[in-house]
C-alpha cells in the first residue's frame, strides 16, 4: 500500500424515481492511481461520475474527497477542489475558436493562483496547453471554431478543458467512444504520461483492450451495483463478469 | 469595359487587415486606417452632433431613443449569459423611485441621486431575482415579466411615493444640454465597454454560460455568482436610464413601471441583431423615432409600426447589424493587376 488515500466513496445510493441507477457502491483510490471503471450499457458507470462531481445528488452515501466530505456540493465547488471531468457526449463552446475553449477553466478562481489564470496570460497558457494535446501550435487547428472540428480533436479539446484546471483527479467517460483507431492511438499515450506524472485518474471505457494497458485496478459494474473489482486478469475471470458481459449459457434440451 | 475587368480583380478589404486572430491588426495605409475607424467613429461623432443641428422637438425624441437605448443593452447584457428578460421597465422603475424618492423628499440633486439609484437599483435587481437564476428561458422571462407589475400594483394600492399621482416638482439637470449629453455620452460608453467586455475573458465565461451551464460549472465557475454580476450590471444600466428619465421629465409616476419599457427594449434588440450590443443600440434608434414620425397617422399608427416591425423582422431575421457587419467583412475593392 503506496500513497494515501485521495477518494473514497461509501455506499453510494441513488435512484430515480423507481430505476435503481446506483447500490452501495463502495471503493477507495490512492494517489496516483489508475482505475478502470467497466460494465454493460446502463449499469450506471455515468451517474456514478455524476455522483462524484456533484452533477447529481446521491440519495444516501458518501463522497469524501482529500479527507472531505463533498457529497451533495455544487458541481462547481468540486472542480475547484481539483475533481476535473470529461463528458461522455462532449459538451464545447462550439462557435468558440478551440483554444478560447481552455480560457473558461483558465478564468475560474482555482487557475488563478497558478501560471495561465491571470489576464492576458491565458491565451498562450490556453495555446500550450493544446499543443500538448496535439493540437499543432503553428497550424491552423488551435484557432478553428471548435464546431468546426472532427470529432477525434473534441474528445481531446474536451480532454484539454478538464486538463486546464490542473486536476489532482481526472474523471475520463468514455473518451474514446466515437474515436477512430489512430486517434485512440495518439490520446493513450497523453493519459499514460499524466498517469506517470502522477495524476490519479479514472477511467471509464468500452474498449477493454486499450483500457487494460493503462489502467492498475478495474471495478466492474452492472444494474448499478459493483460485481468484482482487482486486476484486469482477475476481474475478468469473475462468473459474475463473464454472466453480465457475455450472458449465462444455457442448456438447451 | 471588358478590358477594365481584365486588368482589375477584386479583392476583400479586411483579408490584408486581419491577422489570425480578429483582434490583431496590420495596417498598410490611410485608407485601411479609415476602414477600421470610420465605422467605429461616425455613430459616436453623428450622435454627439445630433443634439446641435435638430430642433427642440427631435432632440426630445432622441433623448428618449438613448433611454431605450440604454434598456435594450441591458436587456442584450443578461440575454448574452442566457437570462431573457422580459422586465426591462422593473430596472427603470426601481431607478426612477430610487432618484424621485431622493429628490422629493430630501431635495437632494441628480449629482448624488443618480449614482445611487443606479448602484442601489442594480443591488435591488440583483438580489430580488437571485432566487429564480436557476430558471432557465421562457421560467425566467415569466418571472421577469411579472415584478414590474407586481410594483406599479403595490404603489397603487398602498399609496406609498405618491401613489397614482406619482412624485412631481423634482429637481432638474442644471442645464438642459447637460441632460441630454449626459444620457448620449453614457449610452455611448455603456456600448462600447460591452462590447469590449463580451469579447474579454470575462464575457467569454458569460456566453459560454448561455451555451452550456454544464459544462461551465465542471471547469469551477460558480455560475450563479456570475449570473448575479450580470444581474447587477444589467439592472445598474436600467436603473441609471430611469433615474435619468425622473430628473429629466421631473416626474416619477406608475408608468415608469409600464409595458412599454419591457417590450420595446427587446424589439430593438431582435430588430438589430441581438448578441452584439450594436444591433440593440442601432434597433432603439430606429424604432423610437420610427413611431415618433408616425404619430401624425393618428389611429394607425400603431398599427402600421406593428407591420413595419413584422416585415423587418422577416426580411431580416438575423437582425439589421449581423447584416451589415457581414457586408462590411465583404468590403472589397479593385486591385490592379498587371
Amino acid at each position: 500500500m503506496e500513497g494515501n488515500t485521495i477518494l473514497k466513496i461509501e455506499k453510494l445510493s441513488k435512484h430515480f424515481g423507481g430505476v435503481q441507477a446506483m447500490l452501495d457502491v463502495s471503493f477507495s483510490l490512492r494517489q496516483g492511481e489508475f482505475l478502470g471503471i467497466i460494465g454493460p450499457n446502463g449499469s450506471g458507470k455515468t451517474t456514478l461520475v455524476n455522483l462524484i462531481t456533484g452533477f447529481v445528488k446521491p440519495n444516501s452515501g458518501k463522497v469524501i474527497y482529500q479527507g472531505k466530505d463533498i457529497t451533495g456540493k455544487m458541481p462547481y465547488t468540486i472542480a475547484g477542489l481539483g475533481i476535473a471531468r470529461t463528458f461522455q457526449m462532449v459538451r464545447l463552446f462550439y462557435n468558440l475558436p478551440a483554444y478560447k475553449n481552455l480560457i473558461i477553466p483558465l478564468c475560474s478562481s482555482r487557475v488563478k493562483k497558478l501560471r495561465g489564470g491571470k489576464y492576458g496570460e491565458r491565451d498562450d497558457v490556453a495555446v500550450d496547453l493544446l499543443d500538448d494535446m496535439g493540437f499543432e501550435r503553428d497550424s491552423f487547428v488551435p484557432y478553428k471554431l471548435a464546431g468546426s472540428l472532427p470529432h477525434g480533436y473534441l474528445k481531446r479539446l474536451d480532454l484539454a478543458r478538464a486538463m486546464a484546471l490542473r486536476p489532482d483527479l481526472l474523471i475520463l467517460d468514455e473518451l474514446f467512444s466515437g474515436m477512430a483507431m489512430s486517434e485512440v492511438a495518439s490520446t493513450l499515450p497523453l493519459i499514460e504520461k499524466f498517469h506517470e506524472e502522477g495524476l490519479t485518474i479514472i477511467m471509464i471505457e468500452h474498449r477493454l483492450k486499450e483500457l487494460f494497458r493503462v489502467v492498475d485496478r478495474v471495478m466492474v459494474l452492472n444494474y448499478g451495483q459493483k460485481i468484482a473489482e482487482g486486476s484486469p486478469e482477475e476481474v475478468m475471470g469473475t462468473e459474475d463478469v463473464k454472466k453480465a458481459y457475455l450472458g449465462i449459457e444455457v442448456e438447451i434440451t | 469595359m471588358a478590358e477594365v475587368e481584365a486588368r482589375y480583380r477584386k479583392k476583400r478589404l479586411d483579408r490584408g487587415i486581419k491577422a489570425r486572430a480578429d483582434t490583431i491588426f496590420a495596417i498598410a495605409s490611410y485608407r485601411e486606417i479609415l476602414y477600421l475607424i470610420l465605422p467605429r467613429a461616425l455613430p459616436v461623432i453623428i450622435l454627439l452632433s445630433l443634439p446641435l443641428v435638430l430642433p427642440s422637438y427631435w432632440g426630445k425624441v432622441l433623448v428618449y431613443a438613448c433611454i431605450y437605448g440604454l434598456l435594450a443593452l441591458s436587456w442584450d447584457f443578461l440575454a448574452s449569459c442566457g437570462l431573457f428578460s422580459l422586465g426591462q421597465a422593473f430596472f427603470l422603475g426601481i431607478g426612477a423611485y430610487i432618484a424621485g424618492a431622493l429628490s422629493y423628499y430630501f431635495h437632494w440633486s441628480p449629482v448624488i441621486t443618480l449614482p445611487i439609484a443606479t448602484i442601489g437599483g442594480g443591488v435591488i435587481s440583483a438580489a430580488l431575482l437571485s432566487p429564480v437564476i436557476r430558471l432557465r428561458g421562457v421560467y425566467f422571462a415569466m418571472v421577469t415579466l411579472m415584478l414590474p407589475m407586481l410594483f406599479m400594483k403595490m404603489i397603487e394600492t398602498t399609496g406609498l411615493l405618491g401613489g397614482t399621482h406619482g412624485l412631481s416638482a423634482l429637481k432638474p439637470f442644471p442645464k438642459g444640454w447637460a441632460g441630454t449629453y449626459l444620457v448620449i455620452g453614457l449610452f455611448l460608453v455603456c456600448l462600447f465597454i460591452f462590447r469590449r467586455i463580451i469579447n474579454e475573458d470575462y464575457g467569454l465565461v458569460l456566453r459560454a454560460i448561455r451555451d452550456d451551464d454544464r459544462a461551465v460549472m465542471s471547469a469551477a465557475i460558480n455560475i450563479y455568482w456570475r449570473k448575479i454580476q450580470a444581474l447587477f450590471v444589467a439592472g445598474a444600466v436600467g436603473s441609471f436610464a430611469g433615474a435619468f428619465m425622473t430628473h429629466h421629465y421631473q416626474f416619477v409616476g406608475m408608468s415608469a413601471f409600464a409595458l412599454d419599457y419591457s417590450i420595446l427594449p427587446v424589439a430593438a434588440a431582435a430588430l438589430g441583431g441581438p448578441g452584439t450590443f450594436a444591433g440593440a443600440a442601432l434597433g432603439s434608434m430606429i424604432l423610437v423615432p420610427l413611431s415618433e414620425a408616425l404619430r401624425a397617422l393618428g389611429g394607425m399608427r400603431i398599427a402600421i409600426y406593428c407591420v413595419i416591425l413584422i416585415l423587418s423582422v422577416i426580411a431580416l431575421p438575423e437582425g439589421i447589424f449581423h447584416y451589415i457587419e457581414r457586408k462590411y467583412h465583404q468590403f472589397e475593392r479593385l486591385v490592379r493587376v498587371g
